[in-house]
Parts: C-alpha cells; structure tokens; sequence
C-alpha cells in the first residue's frame, strides 16, 4: 500500500491531484453526456428509446436502420456540403478583403484612417440581427433570396477578422517590410509573400472561428432560405426535427450525430487553433 | 526597370549627400545633413542614440522621405527612386530575415524579385512558367557563392528561426551581397550580437570591405566599431553632423567639445581654465606658464593617457586625491577627484608596470598632483568649438628675462 | 504673370514625390473592398432600419408613412414586448453567474493538474464547437418529461418528474442548462488565458508568507489577479446571452403560453414572419441599444485591464 502510495506520488498523483481529477472527470462525465446520449440513441431501436427503463448500452444495435432512415427522409449529405459551400465561400472572401485592409491600417498613414478604425470598432459590436431586416428587403428587392449568395452576404465583411490581424500586422517588424522594399517587391507582394505567411497562427484561427460560426448560424439561414436543397446543417436539423420526429428519436439522434461530426472532428484535429482564437477573442 | 548590371562593372560608387532635412511633427530630426563619400569608402555615421543617424541611412536607401535635400549616387540625383532601383543593399539591426524563408531563399529573394517574372514567383505554379530554367540556375549560383564567402553553405536549408545571432547576422550579410549593390548600407549591425562576437565580426566586416571594395556607410552608436572598422568617421549629433574626418585625426583633432567627449574611452578630462586679459592661462585657479589666443573662460580637455602623476617635470599641474584605482589588466585606470571643473572627477591610464613603481616609491598618496604636457592639451571655448592650442611658456613681451624667470620659479 | 508662374513651378518641385513615399492610393486599394462591404451591408442597412422603425412601413406595401414615435410608444404599452425583455434578463441573469463560476471552477482546477489538462480542455470545449442545434434537440430529449434520462435520474432520486418545455416556470431554466453546457467552455479557455499571466512568483511570495492552504490561497492570489480577467468573460457572456435565438427557435417558439419569448425571437418573428418592419425595427433599435451599452461597459473593462 505504502509502495504504490509512493508510485502515485512519484507519477504526481498527490491526494489533492487525485481528488480534482475526480472532481474533472465527474464534470467531464456532465458535460460530454449529452454527446453520449445522442450517439447511443443514434444506435438504438426505437422500442427502448421510449422504455423508461435506463440502459447504459444499446439491448439490440439498430445503428443502420436509424441512419438510413435519417438519410431517407433528409437529404443530410446535401445540407453538410451546402454549410461547406457557405463556410467556405464566406472565409475564402473575408480573407481577401479584410486581409488588405488590416495591413492598411496596421502600416500605412493615409486620410480617414482613424475614421475607418472606429467604423471597425462600433462595427465589431453589431451582431448580425441588426442590419438584417434592410438586408433581406434588399435581398427581396433584387431577387437574390434563397441563392447561396444571400446565405453569405452578411459575413462578407469580417470586422473581427479586421481587428484581429490589424494586431497581428501591427506587431510585424518594419525592418522586414524595408528590407522587402530594397529586394524590390511591391507593396501587394510584400502583404501576400511576406507578412501573410507569418500571420498564419493568427489567420488558421480565424478561420476555424469563422468555420465554427457560419457551419453552427441559425438565424441568417432561416431567413433567407426557403428551398430545403440550400439548407446548411442548423436549418436542416431544425426541418428534420419539425417533420414527425415523435416516432423515430433514434433517426433524429443519428441526424444530429452526422451534423456534429464535421466540426468536432474538425476541433480535434484543429484544437490549439480553437484555443487560440478563443483567447484572441479576449484579446480583442 | 533596373538594368542588369554589366559583367565587371565595379559595385562600388560615391554617394553625395546635401542638406537632408528630415521633421517628424514638430521635432527636427535631421537639420540639414551633408556628407560627400567616395566610391569605395567605408564611412561610419556614429553618435548617440537619437541623433537622427538611422534616420538619414533609410533617407538614403529611399525608405522613408526626406523634406528637404537631396541624395546623389554616382552623381545621379535618386531622390524619385523607390528603394528598389537605388541599387543600394541595407543590413538592418534586427537582421530583418523573412522568417517563413530558409536561409536560401532569403538571399535569393533580391535576385528572383529582379530577374524571374512575378507570375514565375508564384509558390508551386511559379515553377511550372516556362522559360526561367536559366535564369533559376545562375540564382541558385550566385546564392551558393555568395553563402561561401560568408561561410554559411551549411545552413542554407534552415530557417532564421533556427539559428544563432553571429549565423542570422551572416544570412543578413549574403543577403546584401547577393545582388552586387553599388552602395552598402549597415544599421547597427553587430549591435545584437555578444561581446566576443562582436569583435570577430569586427574584424570579418573590415575584410568584407577590402575584398569586395564597395562603399560601405554604417550606422553606430559604438565608437569602438566606428574607430576599428572606418576609413572615415562622420560623428552626428542632435541631428547635424559635427566631424567627418579619419578615425586618427577625429580622436587627435576633435573640433567640438562634444566629439572629444563622445569619441575616446574613458572619457576625456575636461577642465575649467581661465585666461586673463594679457592671455595667460590659469587651471583650477593655479596659474600656468602658458597663453591662450581667447581670454575669459574656456574648458580644457586632457585625455586619459596623456595625464600621469607629476614628477615635477608636468608643465600643466592639477592638484587631486587619488579615489580609485581599477586594474584593467595591462593598463590601471586611476580616479581622481579635484575642485578644476564641474565634475570634479578626473581619470589616468597608466600601464601596471607604472602603477607598480609609483607603489613601490611611494609616490602614490591620497592628495597627489597630476601632471601633463601643455602640448597634449585640447581648448574648447565655452560655446564647445575647439580653440588653438596653449603656446609659448612665455608671453612675447617677457620673452627678455623669461629664462631667468623661470630660473626663479624652478 | 511671371511671379505666379515661378511660384507654381517651385509648388510643383517641393510637391515632386519622393521614391520613399508610399502612394495613398496603395493604402486606399487596401481598405476599398472592406469599405464598401462595410457601407453596403452595415452601414447604409443600420441606417435604413433606423430610418425604418419611424414608419409604418410592412414588407410588400406600396407606400408608407413617417410615424415619428409611435413604434416605439407601442412597444412601451405592448405587454409582450416587456415580456421578451424581461425574459431575455432572466435567462442572461441565469446563464451569466453559472457559465462564468463553473468556467473559473474548471479552469481553475484544470490549471492546478500535473496531468492530462489537455484532455480536460478538449472535453469542456467540446460543446462550445459543436452545432448548437443538434446539440438543442439532444438537450430536448435528455430534458424529455417521460423518456429523457434526466428524468430518469430525478424520478431515481425520488424526485417528481418534470416537464422542462412544458411548464412555463421551468422553461427558461431548461434553455439556461443548455446555455451553460455551450459556454462553460468557452469562458473556460478565457480563464485559463487569465491564470497563465499571473506570474508564479505570486505564488511562491504567498507560500513564503505562509499561504499553503490551496483555497486561501485561490482567494488570497488568484481571484484578485483574475479580476479584470473576470469583468471581461461577465460582459462577453452577457452579450453572448442577450443574443439567445437559437434554442428557442428550435425548441420552444417562444411557447408555453410566451414563457420563453425573448427579444431576438419576438424580432424575428415581428420582422419575418408577421413582416411588420416598422415595429421590428424599433425593436432591433433597442437591442442595439443594450448591445452598444454593454460593448461599452466592455471596452472600459478592456481599457482598465491594459492599465491593471
């Protein structure tokens, strides 16, 4: 006893370390038990969903049919390429835009750049509810509802992103942006071949943020889209769960589990850049 | 844009540099600057931090503009020209490497930008453009070469990241070097680098200069690197430069008290002296067998080493305590403290041999007088310009019985 | 003539442009996508909706009139508008305490281990990643009245079951777990961004002042040197609170009987669905008022933290 005591605390297992893992794991359990739950009953028939019984493990695997029947009744392949379609679209533009105009405030003096700036800062705290009404009627107007444009409009302009690499840029040696002037670069090459590439920390956590928000966004979608063919993931788990779902839990679970794999598989493989830009976020 | 450069043309020209004016809002950082450097020179711009010398070397290599003034490289006015067709190369303090290249790709980078297209400089696609083969192999060449007379042909597939200060500073250097400027523009260079480095790469910068015979300007705010490395030093100060001259007659022959002081370590000794109306000059109120040209108060500076402890052959003598005394190794450093000028401290170099047999006489006690030659001596009036030297033992009118005064005084 | 002349030419030499002066026009081709995107889907948009919530205006109408005030006074009389307000209070009341406390907490104790912090930190970010939606109906289903298993737990314990979504004084609270669960994590990461800047010398000053209690220890150093820290994860998460649509879109519409109608769903619904853009918008003005007053409050905190 008193030998593997000494193990424990060899390996920095003191009483105290064991009581707080006991403590995490606990809250661990908390919070990843919904996840638990959605996958299980992903792969349960129908009958025990609705036992009140509690089982920990499914009695009889019905994991096929209850994807099969989610993919029957929803074209969920369909609604994961469409949130691909718009993620990307959506980062691919506010990269090139924001990007430019970043460097410009970071390392140029021109006139109405302080201007600018604080049309950055009171922008940064308009959610995207604000300007959404004359968006849509603009949208009404020009018959551009329902298009896979409409769906990006709004996030063209990523004021955060713009605030976030002007830091970025700003902290950027002048000496190599001179010494990219002697070797003979223009400007436009200096921001895409020298300052971009050792932006990238900032620039891969940007756009997991930017992934992250535009796969997940609701409310943006449920405005402008009514085909259910142009429906990324958030609007078309919201139609699945609207069409009879009191029969088939199991269906709904295994929708759910397939909407939520991208972007958690996503965060596993891109977790420091998640961190990071939680703590950018911070920064800003 | 920029003409290729002709097979043997020398990479070296003279750079004129007349009345830079240079105001950042209401400070005047650069008040009208001249300096005219010859092809081939190696001109060192020292002063202290602050005094506008980094500023005038990116006023020189197009970085920044100038308000008034203008910039001539081999005679040709380049003001309009961005950096790039100045034909200048600048190696900054911060070495400036772009830190997402490897070491071969920084020091290509002046030379792709110049002789491959920009849609051949694309990453990946850029390689599959035809008709660059030629023209890439004569890069990675010149690359390879120029690594070699740097010493750094084992790094080339490093990243800055990756290596030490002395190694980032020799990237820096190729990097310069690689497209054969006509002008070398240094800021600050080895100011990054330790100690023991700093004299090696000393040493290595002198012989980078021979060898290559360009002009080189450099920007310091070590005097030691300015007076090891330089044929000429111009010393700025407040934005102006004060003396250009060679690294000897800067020390021997400074024109500004503020030259003599910045230039020389330790510190010269400055003294107040006054001189009455007939010219005769007193130090530290004892009166000396010497005149001056001015009357009134004037300061007088005395190098370290010219001073020694009197043996009462001193023309000039200082009376002084002993405070300190700081064994340098070969040479001992003595504080003094005395009541002839403002700071009232005062420092000799003697050798330790000497020190030793001042010891050992004792002659080394706490209130000695300090002695020098009155030919050693620098005068600087009270606006900090320098004067002519102390003259004559004797004033003209005394010249009669001047050696029998001297008899009386002895 | 001659005089006007030389005076021109001597303009035009001291205006000549010097090779190391970046063209303006550099900088403003930069900044013009940005800018145009920033008028075009912000700018000119809030103006118009500003413009908007003083008229009568409803989508598809031929004309419409200016009505000074009146939205504004309709939304002071209408009943269901304070209750929108005053619901989405209740659940940024309840939501902020919790998420902020337990993303300390875990932060806190996730700083503390010698082991495994990654781990932690994967597993409480986890819910912050993942669509939130179908994380909703998860949530539905594990509140279910009859088959959800925390109903499951409760009737376990010997605790009545309860009907979350159905009772209008358990709704918000039920929205609020699922508020929780989705930003524990989130200001987690805040958190731990926070204790990693407290130098441990700290630390080893209050051991050597006798501080070995690890509680004490957390309210005597680190709770103090986390307070700006914390000002700012309240604020962010009030924000971030006052913004809840999603939840109730999908699970509850506002329902039962509007126990769960919050502002951004009532605007939604005003806007959208009942297409009364006049009113609407008046109602987007005063959730951009409370956003504004909140990223204010923010940008003080943020201020006083660079001093700090």
């Amino acid at each position: 006893m008193s030998r593997a005591g000494s193990f424990l605390s060899r390996a920095g297992l003191t009483p105290g370390q064991l009581t707080m893992h006991a403590v995490l794991l606990a809250c661990a359990f908390a919070m990843l038990f919904p996840f638990y739950w959605m996958v299980l009953t992903a792969f349960r028939p129908s009958p025990e969903v609705f036992s009140a019984t509690f089982h920990w493990l499914p009695q009889t695997f019905a994991g096929i049919d209850n994807f099969r029947e989610a993919f029957a009744k929803a074209p969920l392949l369909r609604f994961m390429t469409n949130g691909m379609v718009i993620c990307a679209g959506i980062l691919a533009v506010q990269l090139s835009t924001a990007i430019p105009c970043a460097y410009a405030l970071a390392k140029y003096e021109f006139r109405g750049r302080n201007l600018l700036f604080a049309l950055v800062l009171f922008a940064l705290c308009v959610p995207v509810q604000v300007p959404a009404l004359p968006l849509y009627m603009g949208l009404a107007f020009t018959g551009t509802l329902d298009s896979y444009f409409s769906l990006m409009l709004p996030f063209f302009l990523s004021v955060f992103a713009i605030f976030l690499f002007r830091q970025v840029f700003r902290s950027f040696p002048d000496d190599i942006i001179h010494a990219a002037r002697l070797d003979g670069m223009g400007e436009l090459e200096i921001l895409w071949r020298v300052v971009v590439p050792s932006a990238s920390p900032a620039i891969a956590a940007f756009a997991v943020f930017s992934i992250t928000a535009h796969w997940n966004d609701l409310y943006w979608p449920l405005i402008v889209v009514t085909s259910p063919e142009l429906a990324p993931p958030p609007l078309g788990m919201m139609y699945f769960s609207d069409s009879d779902l009191g029969s088939s839990f199991g269906a709904l679970m295994a929708a759910a589990t397939l909407l939520t794999a991208p972007l958690v598989v996503l965060f596993l493989c891109a977790q420091r850049h998640f961190v990071q830009g939680v703590t950018m976020t911070g920064v800003k | 844009m920029v003409r290729p450069k002709p097979a043997g043309q020398s990479m070296t020209a003279t750079v004129s540099i007349s009345s830079i004016e240079k105001n950042f809002g209401a400070t005047k950082t650069l008040k009208g600057v001249s300096v005219d450097i010859a092809a081939g020179e190696f001109l060192t711009l020292v002063g202290p931090s602050g005094c506008g010398k980094s500023t005038l070397l990116r006023i020189l290599a197009g970085l920044i503009p100038q308000d008034g003034g203008s910039i001539h490289i081999d005679g040709a006015p380049v003001d309009h020209l961005p950096p790039r067709a100045r034909d200048v190369s600048m190696v900054f303090q911060s070495y400036a490497l772009y830190p997402h290249m490897s070491v071969r790709e920084n020091i290509a980078t002046p030379l792709k930008v110049r002789r491959l297209s920009s849609a051949a400089r694309w990453p990946v696609v850029g390689r599959m453009m035809p008709g660059q083969a030629v023209a890439r192999a004569a890069i990675a060449e010149a690359v390879n070469q120029v690594a070699g007379q740097v010493e750094i042909e084992a790094l080339l597939d490093r990243r800055p990241a990756q290596l030490s200060g002395g190694q980032r500073q020799r990237v820096a250097l190729a990097r310069a070097m690689v497209r054969q400027p006509r002008v070398f523009l240094m800021d600050e260079p080895l100011s990054n680098l330790d100690a023991r480095l700093r004299v090696h790469m000393r040493g290595e910068l002198s012989e980078l200069h021979r060898r290559l015979g360009a002009t080189f300007i450099y920007v310091t705010h070590d005097q030691v690197e300015a007076m090891t490395m330089s044929s000429r030093v111009a010393l700025m100060m407040d934005g102006e430069i004060i003396q250009v001259a060679t690294p000897s007659e800067i020390y021997a022959n400074p024109v500004d008290v503020r030259v003599a002081r910045f230039i020389g370590s330790p510190e010269i000794n400055l003294l107040d002296a006054r001189a009455d109306q007939h010219g005769h000059v007193s130090i530290a109120g004892r009166t000396t067998a010497f005149r001056s040209d001015t009357v009134g108060p004037f300061t007088i500076g005395l190098r370290p080493e010219v001073l020694a402890i009197d043996d009462g052959s001193s023309e000039i003598v200082i009376d002084s305590r002993l405070q300190r005394i700081e064994r340098l190794g070969h040479d001992v450093l003595l504080h003094m403290r005395h009541d002839a000028g403002s700071k009232k401290s005062m420092t000799l170099r003697v050798s330790a041999a000497e020190l030793d047999a001042l010891q050992a006489n004792g002659r080394l006690n706490e209130n000695v007088a300090v002695g020098a030659r009155a030919g050693s001596a620098l005068l600087f009036g009270a606006d900090g310009k320098r004067l002519p030297g102390l003259h004559g033992a004797a004033p003209p009118e005394l010249v009669a019985y001047g050696l029998g005064l001297r008899a009386v005084g002895a | 003539m001659a005089m006007v002349l030389s005076s021109g030419a001597s303009r035009a030499v001291s205006r000549r442009r010097l090779g190391a002066e970046i063209a303006p026009a550099v900088a403003y081709w930069f900044a013009t996508p940005s800018v145009i995107l920033l008028v075009g889907t912000l700018l000119l948009p809030i103006a118009v909706m500003v413009t908007m919530s003083f008229t009568d205006y409803e989508l598809g109408a031929l004309d419409y009139s200016f009505l000074g005030f009146d939205n504004y006074a309709t939304l002071w009389k209408d009943k269901a508008f304070w209750r929108a307000l005053f619901n989405t209070i209740y659940y940024v009341a309840l939501v902020v305490p919790a998420s902020v406390v337990i993303g300390l907490l875990l932060a806190v104790m996730v700083n503390g281990l010698k082991h495994g912090r990654k781990l932690y930190q994967i597993a409480f970010f986890l819910p912050v990643t993942s669509t939130l939606i179908a994380m909703a109906t998860v949530w539905k289903y594990l509140l279910h009245g009859t088959i959800g298993p925390v109903n499951h737990l409760l009737t376990a314990i010997g605790l009545p079951a309860m009907e979350f979504f159905g009772n209008p004084s358990l709704v918000m609270p039920a929205l609020a777990i699922i508020g929780v669960w989705s930003l524990a994590g989130f200001n987690m990461v805040l958190f731990t961004a926070g204790l990693t800047a407290i130098p441990q010398e700290l630390y080893e000053a209050s051991a050597v002042d006798g501080i070995d209690n690890p509680i004490e220890r957390f309210f005597t150093v680190t709770l103090p040197m986390l307070g700006p820290t914390t000002m700012f994860v309240v604020i962010t998460t009030s924000i971030t609170a006052f913004k809840v649509f999603d939840t109730v879109a999908v699970l509850t519409r506002g329902g039962p009987q509007g126990a769960s109608d919050v502002l951004l769903y009532v605007n939604y619904l005003e806007g959208f669905q009942y297409m009364r853009i006049g009113l609407a918008s008046a109602i987007t003005v005063v959730f951009l008022g409370i956003i504004l007053l909140l990223s204010l409050i923010q940008a003080k905190v943020l201020e006083r933290k660079v001093h700090y």
